[in-house]
């Protein structure tokens, strides 16, 4: 009988029933020998400047406080941003480190106390002066500044061929600018930490993606030994990016500890995420398309503007759609940026191919009706045979035949290619298609398994479960290799104490943990079969047969518990280690996961108001290790595409430096009555060089496409095209008498 | 010294009236399963039952529970078995990270009362209030799920559902 966790199978999340009783612990739930203080942030209200007077008398005598902390009494720290050669992830993020202002919320105190509400009152009671100095808020074509490198370490411009001779001798052009808004992560939970230092070691309790540059960032910002720096992050509630690195709130906690040698938690208020965590930059993206007559891309163009953190070298590579999809003789990808005194500009989930494919699709879906095409027949004829950027072979290629699956289970065909001829009522009905394309990567990682002589195995990795099913799928590896009950196996994640992992975030956390584990088990199995071979009683064994099943090894006719291997081993368990690191093949092939995304939409006639009406996908991400937790991942980045083309915007008030609609009630997301029926089908097609497993990244896989396919049903739907994200009902409604 | 009664057991207030519900669960209580995503009664991360509505913990001051009972996600189960509702949530792969799941959990709760109770929504069309996908998206829409989980809670609720429905039938 196959194994119910083996590898693909679906198998219910092993910490389901943690997380639907409520008892997985999260970083602020973490129950300690005595009961935390609590800080509170007080935000500056100035985009940049300098701090000119602090009162906090007040708010020292209020009831319950502890001490407030400003930049006149706080810990000893590295300058923000030191050392300079340091990633963004574990250069000093110093707080309460000087006077200077960086942006509008930065943290100027943090008020401590018995509780919240005590906290929380204090805080209020601050009083702050300002010498405010010249600051830049906004972004738009005028970005001018050009990054040393985009994140994943893209080169900020790609030229192939010549492009503006190919653009101006294209039969077919368009020339069109896109923009997106500042977006938000917005992870439920908001970003919290527990610091507790009794003058040396800091432990801390927190909420961050990746493990191993946390505990950098502590040690470089406040000159601990990394040693001395323990970091736990078990249960993660979303992070989207926004938690790849630790946040202002930790740092916070930390310096409170280390100033009390008192447990201290700070939780940021939802107001506080909007600015004491990062957020995506808004975008302004020109887009130039230049094709023959039967419809071949002869020029593609993507130039990208957008806005720079001060101090936090980050810039989103939003040409990468244009860059990867379709192949064109000339192609010409420039990324600009400007530098704001804004709050940090980081990954948002899938950074580029989100907010890229969001206006990349759109136009592409624009040329095709330009050369009166089908888009899913103008999608089809351009596809590249290598990676148009880099001109490397793909290691696999599927976008084609995603669309052709996607386009028939549809009901593609059944549609009426003129734009608004499809009227029920009221309701004008719209189908749209976009390309989805995001890149494989695989980072470095290692982990450690033992496995005891009750035949139960543990393993342990510093890696981190944000709810992409990473406990689930690593448990389901170890099964299916060493033939064991998932009941078996037990993941040990989120503590720095464990060996270094990838952690979570670019899609390439299952791939590069699994693999690293995958690694550990093949070798134990070499180490259980060798043992077996020293055994008196197996020595006329079928060893070349030897399988793993059902807690055994079995040869042949013969069953030898694993329980019973590690009695015979002379120890009370057995231990290897794991590990992977890209090799040749990440160097020599081009390497990406793909889908074909289809929506359907009605727009009301007389309000604007568009409601999606089913929306199906087709995947190709190499093996599926867990098809529910896969779907899931899929279906999750489906929704934000919905969410990103018609609800979110952080709406940006350019005077101060700060988003105004810093809650849930006006920072719209996708609500459950906001999506329909969703479809989800696997092309399942292992890659064989993308990792040992054969699987790709799939949780950026989906929102790399999704809005753009509803952006473009709403076109089919209107005949009116929207470029400024998202498409609110006032942008249609002007268009649709 | 004011008491409220949680999942059946007396639970002290603190003596600070600002004290949320939500932060006396939390903070005071250590039943950290009710989770704090906003603060604002905008995400619905909180929901508990106050004698067996659904409320927004964060919008209800603790001492106005005085004399009621408050039903947390820790309080669901029976036996230390999970609830035919949590049990689906898992099946379903209702959640992602989880933050947002008690909630949902203890939602989804007090909604099928509701419309157990005949009690319609915004999508109810005439007669009978009856128990829908359509009206589970609207009426779970006070429940954010970030991770974008949406359709496998619906699913997950039509599925216990019909297993509560079950249930009720054969103790009858």
């Amino acid at each position: 009988m196959k194994n119910p966790a083996a590898i693909g199978q679906p198998l219910d999340r092993v910490d389901g029933p943690l997380k639907v009783s409520g008892a997985a612990t999260y970083a602020a739930e973490h129950q300690l020998d005595h009961a935390p203080l609590v800080g509170w942030i007080v935000e500056a209200t100035i985009p940049a400047g300098r701090i000119k007077a602090l009162d906090t008398g007040a708010a020292e005598k209020s009831a319950g406080v502890v001490a407030v902390l400003t930049h006149n009494n706080s810990p000893s720290q590295v300058p923000f941003g030191e050392p300079d050669d340091e990633g963004r992830f574990t250069q000093s993020r110093a707080m309460l480190g000087s006077d200077r202002v960086r942006y509008h919320g930065f943290p100027v105190a943090l008020v401590i106390a018995d509780t919240l509400a005590n906290a929380r009152h204090a805080a209020g009671l601050v009083e702050v002066s300002y010498d405010p100095a010249e600051a830049v808020t906004t972004t738009g074509s005028d970005a001018d500044e050009v990054p040393d490198e985009l994140d994943g370490g893209l080169d900020p411009d790609v030229t192939r061929g010549d492009f503006e001779q190919a653009y101006s001798e294209s039969e077919v052009q368009l020339d069109v600018t896109y923009t997106t808004p500042n977006q938000a992560s917005a992870a439920m939970e908001p970003h919290a930490t527990i610091a507790e230092y009794d003058g040396n070691e800091l432990w801390v309790y927190t909420s961050v993606q990746l493990i191993g540059p946390a505990v950098e960032v502590l040690a470089n910002t406040l000159k601990l030994d990394p040693d001395k720096v323990r970091v736990l992050s078990p249960y993660i509630g979303g992070g989207f990016g926004s938690k790849l690195g630790l946040h202002n709130e930790a740092i916070l906690a930390c310096l409170g500890a280390m100033h009390l040698e008192r447990p201290v938690k700070v939780v940021q208020h939802r107001r506080h995420v909007f600015h004491n965590a990062p957020h995506r930059g808004n975008s302004v993206q020109r887009i130039r398309l230049g094709a023959s007559g039967d419809g071949k891309l002869k020029a593609i163009g993507h130039e990208s503007y957008m806005p720079r953190a001060r101090g936090y070298a980050f810039a989103e590579p939003t040409g990468a759609s244009a860059r990867t999809t379709y192949h064109a003789d000339a192609l010409l990808s420039r990324h600009r940026v400007k530098t704001v005194d804004m709050s940090l500009i980081d990954s948002c989930r899938a950074p580029g191919h989100s907010i890229g494919s969001l206006a990349f699709e759109s136009a592409i879906d624009e040329m095709a009706y330009r050369c009166d095409m089908d888009p899913v027949a103008f999608r089809l004829v351009n596809m590249p045979d290598r990676e148009p950027a880099s001109g490397q072979p793909f290691s696999s290629h599927d976008l084609a035949e995603c669309l052709r699956e996607g386009a028939a289970k549809f009901g593609w065909d059944q549609r009426d290619p003129t734009p608004r001829s499809q009227e029920r009522g009221r309701q004008l009905v719209g189908y749209g298609v976009a390309s989805t394309i995001r890149m494989n990567i695989l980072v470095k990682s290692t982990t450690r398994i033992r496995l005891s002589d009750d035949g139960s195995l543990i393993a342990w990795a510093n890696m981190t479960d944000i709810g992409t099913g990473t406990y689930t799928i690593l448990t389901q590896i170890a099964a299916d290799i060493l033939g064991l009950p998932a009941g078996k196996v037990s993941i040990e994640l989120g503590d720095s104490a464990y060996p270094a992992s990838c952690g979570s975030g670019g899609s390439f956390g299952a791939g590069s943990s699994g693999s690293a584990l995958r690694d550990a088990c093949m070798k134990l199995r070499e180490k259980l079969v060798d043992i077996a071979r020293k055994q008196e009683s197996l020595k006329d064994a079928d060893f070349d047969g030897a399988s793993f099943e059902g807690g055994n090894l079995v040869l042949g006719d013969k069953k030898v518990p694993l329980a019973e291997l590690v009695r015979q081993s002379g120890h009370d368990y057995l231990e290897v280690d794991g590990k992977v690191e890209p090799g040749e093949d990440h160097e020599k092939y081009s390497q990406h996961s793909y889908g074909a995304q289809f929506a359907e939409v009605t727009v009301d006639r007389d309000t604007g108001e568009v409601r999606v009406r089913r929306m199906l996908g087709v995947f190709s991400a190499g093996r599926i290790l867990n098809r529910k937790t896969a779907r899931s991942q899929l279906l999750g980045g489906m929704v934000w595409g919905i969410s990103y083309a018609l609800l979110e915007e952080l709406m940006l008030d350019e005077r101060c430096g700060a988003f105004v609609n810093r809650d849930f009630a006006e920072y719209h997301l996708a609500v459950n009555r906001d999506i329909p029926e969703v479809e989800i089908h696997f092309r399942e097609q292992p890659d064989t060089h993308s990792n040992p497993l054969g699987s790709k990244g799939i949780g950026e896989l989906s929102i790399s496409g999704a809005g753009a396919a509803v952006a473009n049903a709403i076109y089919h739907a209107t005949g009116v095209r929207v470029r400024d994200f998202p498409i609110t009902l006032d942008k249609l409604l002007e268009h649709l008498s | 010294m004011a008491v409220i009664s949680v999942n059946g057991q007396e639970v002290t207030l603190n003596d600070d009236p600002r004290t949320t519900l939500l932060d006396t669960l939390r903070e005071g209580a250590g039943l950290t399963g009710t989770k704090k995503g906003c603060d604002h009664g905008q995400c619905g991360a909180c929901t508990v039952l106050l004698d067996g509505r659904r409320v927004n913990a964060c919008l209800v001051l603790a001492i106005q529970c005085e004399g009621c009972e408050v039903t947390t996600i820790e309080g669901l189960g029976e036996g230390g078995d999970l609830h035919p509702l949590q049990q689906a949530f898992v099946r379903h792969d209702g959640f992602q990270c989880g933050y947002c799941t008690p909630g949902q959990v203890c939602s989804a709760y007090a909604m099928l009362e509701e419309v157990a109770n005949g009690e319609a929504s915004d999508v109810t069309g005439k007669g009978a209030v009856r128990l829908s996908a359509e009206e589970i998206r609207e009426r779970m829409s006070g429940n954010l799920c970030r991770c974008g989980a949406y359709a496998n809670i619906v699913d997950a609720i039509l599925d216990a559902a019909g297993e509560l429905d079950r249930k009720g039938e054969a103790s009858r």
